[in-house]
């Protein structure tokens, strides 16, 4: 009896297990708007596809920051790096070859997350204090360089690739997100260096002690947040066909939220690209629900920062354990 | 007081070492020697310079004067890369451990196995089904309680958590184990499960210096115990001929080494 009911609660364990809890989450959420939204085409295979589509630069964006959370990091600038990154492409794309501007675009991205991570190396502050400064400074930048105008981006080349383009009937976005997905997981599970971020944000005196460099693991992690928002910026400027400083201006809390439902922890140590992405796809789906059934952004601001503080919630309680 | 002869099979050796921090002489020529197998407790009062002298030998803070000598060969340790590479390695007080990495990720933290294929090996492509391998292997070698390396470090106790760093060290063919109080943190039981685990090592000839304020496991455990006293070694006793009370009247200054 003893054995039976002990196997029972480790079943239950596992079936309650954080890691799957987005997966819950997800079928919950669509379980729920398919009653509530009969009527629409919600439940239809289009409005899916749409949702991962739209929610291409989010899911990209949202693998970033888990790297910078599995170093015990957290990136707040990543909004505001999509809006400098785009504006920086927008800039270059009529004057020199598009790969160039998208070169510079991404690469203005590593830059800012290079400077996040010297400097809360250099000056031992916390990253949440450091981005939430650069943030305010690049966002400004942003608004400067432009004079608040949007950028508009005529070259074809580059709106079908980071936009409306698609191999046979796949568009591009999904390709995006496959590779954002691929990339990630095989870096973070599969490679020493992935195993040493994890290592760097579980115990970094342990880390340090056994050899690692924590600081350069550190360091690399934002940079990689900074560079996939970046690309993040690329993907919508592809879809609008133009950039303008408020891109990603609103982006970061669903990033975060997106992140945190997803099974990483926001102290580091423990962290899930899948679970990022799927993380992203709720987030997408909650909002394509709410637009649906007649609700405002107001109310999808509400939603996100719930799900933030649930997503926390259930995560701190693990990380006690 | 013991003279440090050459023996053939002395492990590890150390001679008139000398460490100053600012103004202060933390090391003041510090001798001993611990033979291959030997379990020698390192003893003293706070600042009596045992954290220094570890971190001469583990190569933290190297020494300002003196020899470090590995199996009769004297050896430059100016980094703790230095100690690795000459067999010494060190287990923290603190747990050196990752608490989200299951046992065999643990063991091999920063020494890991990557993949014989070359592509995947240029980028850093772990083998995990090998690691997993040696882990077993490691694990079997130490007869521990773990109940299996793919455990996570959370879910096992403190004294399991001190083993798989005792088996970190030992898997990465360490000649010596520095271990400082590696049972300060745990209870009595977890101790005690330490302590059989730093004999069986000792039973497989590796030598293992111990810093610790429990006279009573160096009692139990330890061959030797050398007793440090304002930076200088005070005493160099065999367990065998000494009582527990001697032993803290060496460490207190209450008493002088015959």
């Amino acid at each position: 009896m003893t054995f039976l009911s002990e196997t029972r609660s480790q079943v239950f364990h596992k079936i309650l297990n954080r890691e799957y809890f987005v997966y819950y989450a997800l079928i919950l959420v669509i379980a729920f708007f398919a009653v509530v939204l009969s009527e629409t085409a919600f439940l239809s295979t289009p409005n899916f596809m749409n949702i991962i589509r739209q929610t291409t630069p989010i899911t990209v964006m949202a693998v970033g920051m888990t790297f910078a959370l599995a170093v015990g990091h957290i990136d707040l600038s990543v909004g505001s790096v999509v809006a400098l990154s785009a504006l920086v492409c927008g800039l270059l794309v009529d004057i020199v070859p598009w790969p160039v501007a998208v070169l510079a675009g991404l690469s203005s991205g590593l830059l800012v997350g290079l400077i996040n991570g010297v400097l809360t190396e250099w000056l031992k502050v916390s990253s949440l204090l450091i981005t939430l400064g650069s943030m305010g400074v690049i966002s400004g930048i942003a608004r400067v360089i432009t004079n608040l105008e949007s950028i508009p981006i005529t070259n074809d080349s580059f709106t079908y690739i980071f936009g409306s383009g698609s191999f046979g009937s796949v568009s591009v976005m999904f390709i995006w997100t496959l590779l954002a997905l691929i990339l990630g997981w095989v870096f973070l599970s599969k490679t020493r260096f992935g195993s040493h971020l994890l290592a760097v944000g579980g115990n970094p005196t342990a880390s340090r002690a056994l050899g690692i460099n924590v600081v350069k693991v550190k360091i690399t992690a934002m940079v990689i947040a900074g560079g996939a928002a970046a690309m993040a910026g690329m993907l919508y400027a592809g879809r609008l066909h133009g950039a303008r400083y408020s891109l990603g201006e609103a982006d970061l809390l669903t990033v975060i939220a997106a992140v945190a439902i997803g099974g990483t922890s926001l102290f580091g140590g423990r962290a899930s690209v899948a679970g990022a992405v799927v993380g992203s796809w709720l987030m997408g789906v909650i909002n394509n629900g709410l637009i649906l059934w007649g609700f405002s952004t107001n109310e999808q601001i509400i939603a996100r920062g719930l799900i933030l503080i649930v997503a926390v919630a259930i995560g701190v309680k693990e990380d006690r354990r | 007081m013991t003279a440090e002869y050459h023996v053939p099979d002395t492990a590890l050796e150390v001679r008139e070492i000398h460490k100053s921090f600012g103004g202060v002489q933390a090391l003041k020529g510090v001798s001993f020697s611990i033979l291959k197998g030997e379990v020698v407790g390192l003893l003293g009062d706070n600042g009596a310079g045992k954290s220094t002298l570890v971190r001469c030998i583990s190569g933290v803070h190297p020494q300002d004067d003196g020899e470090i000598l590995i199996n009769g060969q004297e050896v430059e340790i100016k980094s703790p890369q230095d100690a690795r590479d000459q067999g010494i390695e060190t287990v923290f007080q603190d747990l050196a451990v990752i608490p989200n990495f299951d046992v065999s990720k643990n063991l091999f933290l920063n020494r890991e196995i990557l993949s014989s294929n070359p592509i995947l090996r240029f980028f850093g492509w772990l083998d995990h089904k090998e690691m997993s391998r040696q882990s077993e292997i490691a694990l079997k070698r130490l007869n521990s309680r773990i109940p299996s390396f793919r455990e996570e470090i959370k879910n096992l106790s403190g004294g399991q958590r001190q083993a798989v760093s005792i088996a970190r060290a030992v898997n990465w063919g360490a000649d010596i184990v520095i271990m400082d109080e590696p049972t300060a943190a745990l209870g009595v039981e977890q101790a005690a499960q330490v302590n059989n685990l730093i004999k069986l090592i000792s039973s497989q000839g590796i030598s293992v210096l111990l810093i610790s304020h429990n006279i009573q496991h160096v009692m139990e455990v330890c061959h030797r115990a050398v007793v440090l006293r304002h930076g200088r070694a005070a005493a160099n006793v065999l367990i065998e001929d000494i009582t527990p009370d001697d032993l803290v009247g060496l460490i207190t200054g209450a008493k002088r080494a015959a």
